[in-house]
């Protein structure tokens, strides 16, 4: 559904001397298979949005190339534009229109008859809970109903693929799960690709099949997200024994499928991929050898973990970091968005 | 349909219910003029009478040309507002023609300014204007095209700066030497010999003095130079409108 070779997207910021270029992308290769939900993650000013946004042919690559649904991004845009859904992070709808009027205009640029979008909204509307709040203005729904009202718009012409940036930023906890659950239907029940962004670990790792991760404009690492845990940074097995002389034969049996073994007291931990394979085994070697143990504990690495062995910092400091720099790419992407076109 | 025509009809109705649901915006841009008419017009009674003509024939379709410029000028403030809530991205990423998202506005400008216009036309008539039927439509075309003109420039202009702190003191900028020096509220020739040559440089002056003959009847030369400029002024903008249009999303 996406293919990506070597985009690029360079902007000009600032003026006279304070002229300068901002690289957002440098590089990227994508590969999106039909019906994959793929997890875009980075932090703020990593590129993603600029990317997606050259994806969504709103944004022309300074280079490379790139096909979606089929379609060059560059010379067939409005083919491509015909397969696509897009819910931009600021969202799609007027405060003071309609949410149904939203609806049926959008469809109807695609094409659409009136009668047409009328009843696919509608189903929409219903299958997104949204049902009674044809005739509301999106300034008088809550944040929730307003992204899946985004969501709805993207829908509308029953695309092949959808895109969704950052759907659920600014969303209270409880109304992210709803929408995260939403966004799961859109395969199952639409059929649909989909490709997000998000900066939130949670979300990629609840939602995509797949999680790309991109830093500072270049893709750092794409694979499922249990694989890029196991790969690149392990199940952390914490074993507690019951004496001093216990802790050396622990240390040596754990050392058997771990890199790295640490002693604390009577803890010994280490990294070890797939651990819920591997541990049974370890647990008769340990009782074979009349090691008695007081508890043990495997925890799953996170996203973070396998940001901050990519990158050599965790998500939420680069984060931090992006957001107090004066320009981030992303942001730059937005407010220069028109000149490279 | 046409493509195009159905795109830009689609964009035109979804921008006229939202006027529509705020009624006063008729009221509010007819206030301008019409408070102009009222109380500046008997003003200007020994002022024309050197020119001979009926006052309001004369001053009317003044009025009219500033009702094009000042009120198609501020479209493009609505634009912002649309753009800041992600209205015209999500416009853009469907595979509707660029120039059918900005003809779709215009559309709307024009049925407003065009409704503003009859009733000015309408309160100068009962005031004691006398013009003919056929100069009030040349005149009222010729308004609609540089209000047009000026509705595509001011959305242009809208989706280049994206901010209204920066649009509001361009658009002053622009707007005092066309009142100065257009001839709208006075005739450029009760002033000096140089500041009626530089009013040639300004060509609203030729529009102004176009829609004037047009009300006096008269389709001589004046008349020429201000569809000329009319329409080359509306081409200008029309293509400035719709590249900054494609221009922003490639």
């Amino acid at each position: 559904m996406i293919r990506a070779r070597g985009l690029v997207q360079t902007f000009h910021s600032g003026q006279g001397k304070q002229k300068k270029e901002v690289h957002a992308v440098r590089g990227v290769d994508l590969d999106v298979a039909e019906g994959e939900v793929v997890g875009f993650l980075g932090p703020n000013g990593a590129g993603k949005t600029t990317t997606l946004r050259m994806l969504t042919t709103l944004l022309k690559p300074t280079a490379g190339t790139a096909s979606v649904a089929g379609f060059d991004v560059a010379t067939q845009a409005v083919d491509v534009r015909r397969s696509i859904g897009y819910c931009s992070q600021v969202g799609s709808t007027f405060s003071g229109a309609y949410a149904g009027d939203e609806v049926v205009d959008h469809g109807m640029l695609y094409g659409m008859s009136k009668k047409a979008a009328v009843a696919k909204g509608q189903e929409l509307f219903d299958k997104l809970q949204l049902d009674g709040l044809w005739r509301r203005m999106p300034k008088n729904m809550s944040g929730g109903q307003k992204r899946r009202l985004d969501i709805a718009m993207a829908l509308i012409h029953s695309p092949g693929l959808v895109f969704l940036d950052e759907p659920t930023t600014g969303l209270d906890p409880q109304a992210r799960i709803n929408l995260w659950q939403h966004i799961a239907d859109l395969r199952a029940k639409e059929g649909a690709t989909v490709f997000l962004t998000t900066h939130y670990l949670d979300e990629a790792d609840a939602l995509a099949d797949r999680i790309v991760i991109i830093d500072q404009g270049t893709i750092v690492a794409s694979d499922t997200a249990d694989n890029l845990k196991a790969a690149v940074a392990g199940d952390l097995v914490d074993l507690e024994v019951t004496t001093d002389e216990q802790v050396a034969i622990a240390r040596d049996k754990l050392g058997s499928i771990s890199a790295e073994v640490e002693v604390e007291g009577h803890h010994v931990r280490g990294r070890v991929a797939r651990a819920g394979k591997a541990v049974p085994g370890l647990l008769r070697d340990l009782e074979g050898s009349g090691v008695g143990l007081e508890s043990i504990e495997v925890v799953r690495p996170t996203l973070d973990d396998v940001f901050l062995t990519l990158t050599g910092r965790s998500l939420r400091d680069a984060e931090a970091a992006a957001e107090a720099k004066d320009a981030p790419a992303d942001e730059a992407a937005a407010t220069t968005e028109g000149a490279p076109a | 349909m046409n493509t195009f025509l159905r795109e830009s009809w689609i964009v035109f109705n979804r921008q006229l219910r939202m006027n529509l649901r705020n009624p006063a915006w008729v009221i509010i841009g007819m206030l301008q003029p019409v408070l102009y008419l009222l109380l500046f017009g008997p003003l200007l009674e020994p002022v024309i009478a050197q020119l001979g003509g009926n006052k309001y024939t004369w001053f009317v379709p003044g009025m009219l040309v500033q009702l094009g410029i000042f009120g198609a000028f501020f479209a493009g403030f609505s634009l912002i507002g649309e753009w800041r809530e992600g209205v015209i991205e999500a416009e853009r990423v469907t595979p509707a023609h660029r120039s059918a998202l900005l003809f779709g506005r215009l559309y709307r400008d024009l049925l407003q300014l065009f409704v503003q216009a009859v009733i000015l036309v309408g309160l100068g008539l009962v005031m004691g204007m006398d013009a003919t039927f056929g100069g009030i439509v040349v005149g009222v075309v010729l308004t609609l095209m540089l209000g047009g003109a000026c509705a595509a420039a001011s959305n242009a202009l809208a989706l280049t700066t994206k901010s209204e702190d920066v649009m509001a003191p361009v658009i002053n900028v622009v707007m005092m030497p066309v009142l100065l020096l257009s001839g709208i509220l006075l005739p450029m020739s009760f002033g000096a010999g140089w500041l009626e040559r530089l009013s040639d440089f300004m060509p609203i002056r030729h529009v102004v003095d176009a829609v004037r003959a047009a009300f006096f009847g008269d389709f001589d030369g004046s008349m020429l130079w201000g569809v000329g400029w009319t329409v080359v002024l509306f081409g200008l903008a029309v293509w400035w409108g719709t590249s900054v249009f494609k221009k922003e999303n490639a």
